[in-house]
């Protein structure tokens, strides 16, 4: 039971993380009508940015904020170079460019940073364990990650909904033409939901930075799971996102904590230790492929399209 | 009557002519590593064609077709471990199996459109990517190493390396064949008309799903044929064989080559990964030209430019390096 309590918070964790990636993701999609592969690039870009900085100003804190805002000059830098010309082609182009971007980021990190990789520590406050509930440890970082994420799902939410710049956002999204035929800047409005999406893009690397390696193609495979939830969520919907990513994220965890358990039962004890990981990679996809079966428009479709 | 001798015409037979002659060549200056890069070249070439022929005719963009190389791959891998080295045995089975799971993706996947169609084949891709990855006994994420390539008795002998390029030569030209008589017959009309306006095909009768789906299951029985030959050709299977970043070059070259004919993808594959070869090579040349002195760091980063290459291709060229030649455009 305990294990069970521990395990939905690691499953929220990367739920949080993925939404973050997903956030970013979904708003590219559904305002710009644009699929961008190399997301999972400046997930990374943002880990080593943070990576640099903690290292130069020797503070966690400092290290973090600077490179979001290196992280969201660098999508600004990306979107008036290369994706602007992209906009209003079919989705085919879009992946494949973006596809180019990616393994242009991949070897750009390679000949800045080297191909070792590199780690960011944390601040010692920040490595102990609190006691959540009596009984359960659980490491502090984590839990900042989680109120960190929420947080900024919270803005987010604000931005888009209670503000000026959201109500653009939105009516970009379900009218591009009328919105630019009334006297918007529609072209910076892309630029800076490209740079807000890099940016969330980048603190999702930070964040999990001290929890894994920075590392070259660490964006990848996450951007996968990051678009598998954007269609569960429905593209376009940043609550559906939310709540995909939170889904996803358990699953995941899930899977891993008890799928090899399972398996064991019922096979050999090798068995379980080689089929569960594969099995729990599995649900994910084959929960999407019902999703896309049955609500081919995500669980939370867009009410705008 | 159309005049045969354009310039797209010549391109392709001269291409073919090197491709022919390329053994010969090789055998003349013992350079053997020309044979087993041309080997990969024309084997995913044939991915490339099947690919084209979901993507550049059907307009299903599959994400994830590296899954029947993996299939194709995997099925003689596993095979050859468990001591069925049949050639007989081994390769009608991994086409059964690759048209077997196109049929159980298509059948689900086709319900879908746009950018939803993109995403289910590539979570069906990864589906197997990570049952691959579970497959303890067949390597795991490590990979397998087969022992021995498929055996058809005597009458064809796989290990020859020259015997096993014509083959994959022969396998080619007989697919990018197979291929360009299919979009010409009226189920390839079927196929492109579904995928220039699909509410008025079916309004003028025809069942656009049935069609579609043949037409993915075609593609995938190719591909898988493809990943037989690559398992053949490396020796070695592994869960990388369909990593979802290998879909992403098979579309490469299919794009790069040209969507709108049979014959781009072959171009694309053999422009790609000639370039992948030859970068390192070009850019250590620039570095020398532009330093005087070979920068080795410069033959190091070739992907700088190639990545920003597929871009500008993606930007300037759409109808890949065949619109390049006869001129036309996609789109």
């Amino acid at each position: 039971m305990l294990y069970l309590l521990e395990q939905s918070l690691n499953g929220i964790q990367l739920g949080m993380l993925l939404f973050l990636l997903a956030a970013g993701l979904t708003l590219i999609f559904g305002i710009m009508d644009f699929v961008n592969l190399a997301h999972g690039s400046l997930y990374m870009l943002g880990a080593y940015f943070a990576a640099t900085f903690v290292g130069l100003t020797d503070s966690f804190l400092a290290g973090i904020a600077l490179g979001l805002v290196a992280t969201f000059f660098a999508g600004i830098v990306l979107e008036v170079i290369a994706i602007r010309p992209l906009y209003g082609r079919d989705h085919l182009d879009h992946v494949l460019g973006t596809f180019g971007l990616l393994i242009f980021f991949n070897e750009l990190v390679r000949l800045i940073w080297g191909p070792a990789g590199l780690t960011i520590s944390l601040p010692s406050q920040m490595l102990t364990a609190v006691q959540v509930i009596p009984g359960i440890y659980y490491p502090i970082y984590r839990l900042v990650t989680i109120g960190a994420t929420l947080t900024v799902a919270l803005l987010l939410y604000i931005l888009v909904m209670r503000t000026r710049v959201g109500m653009l956002i939105r009516a970009g999204a379900s009218n591009r033409e009328m919105v630019g035929a009334l006297g918007v800047n529609i072209k910076l409005l892309y630029t800076l939901v490209f740079g807000l999406g890099a940016a969330l893009a980048g603190f999702a690397g930070m964040m999990q930075a001290p929890l894994a390696f920075v590392q070259i193609g660490m964006g990848e495979n996450i951007l996968i799971l990051a678009f598998v939830v954007i269609i569960i969520g429905g593209i376009g919907s940043i609550r559906g996102a939310f709540v995909a990513a939170i889904i996803v994220g358990l699953i995941d965890t899930m899977g891993r904590a008890f799928l090899p358990d399972l398996v064991r039962t019922f096979l050999s004890y090798s068995a379980g230790s080689s089929a569960g990981p594969a099995l729990s990679s599995m649900l994910i996809y084959t929960l999407m492929a019902l999703v896309l079966i049955f609500r081919p428009e995500g669980l939370f479709p867009a009410s705008s399209k | 009557m159309k005049s045969w001798l354009t310039p797209r015409n010549a391109f392709v037979t001269a291409l073919m002519i090197v491709l022919a002659l390329l053994p010969v060549y090789s055998a003349l200056t013992g350079n053997t590593f020309m044979v087993t890069l041309f080997t990969r070249i024309l084997i995913l070439a044939i991915a490339a064609v099947s690919l084209n022929l979901i993507m550049g005719f059907g307009g299903m963009v599959s994400f994830g077709h590296a899954a029947y190389l993996g299939i194709g791959g995997y099925v003689v891998g596993i095979l050859a471990k468990e001591g069925i080295n049949s050639g007989f045995v081994q390769w009608p089975l991994a086409l059964v199996l690759s048209g077997l799971f196109a049929l159980a993706v298509g059948a689900l996947s086709l319900r879908t459109r746009g950018v939803y169609f993109i995403m289910i084949t590539l979570a069906f891709a990864q589906m197997v990517y990570y049952i691959a990855n579970g497959l303890d006994r067949y390597g795991g994420d490590d990979g397998l190493t087969i022992q021995r390539r498929s055996d058809f008795g005597g009458l064809i002998n796989l290990s020859n390396r020259t015997v096993f390029y014509y083959l994959c030569l022969v396998l080619l030209m007989a697919t990018v064949y197979f291929v360009w008589r299919m979009v010409n017959s009226r189920f390839g009309l079927v196929i492109q008309g579904a995928r220039s306006n699909e509410r008025r095909m079916r309004a003028i009768g025809f069942p656009t799903f049935r069609y579609k789906l043949t037409c993915f299951v075609i593609a995938g029985v190719l591909c898988g044929l493809s990943g037989v030959l690559l398992a053949n050709h490396t020796n070695f299977i592994s869960p990388a064989l369909m990593h979802w970043t290998r879909s992403g070059d098979l579309i490469v070259m299919a794009v790069l080559g040209g969507m709108g004919t049979v014959f781009g993808p072959v171009i694309g594959a053999v422009a790609l990964l000639v370039l992948e070869e030859a970068l390192p090579h070009l850019m250590g040349l620039a570095s020398y030209l532009a330093t005087g002195k070979e920068v080795a760091a410069a033959k190091e980063y070739w992907q700088l430019i190639l990545g920003p290459m597929m871009l500008l291709i993606v930007i300037y060229a759409r109808g890949g390096i065949e619109g390049l030649i006869s001129g036309r455009r996609r789109g």
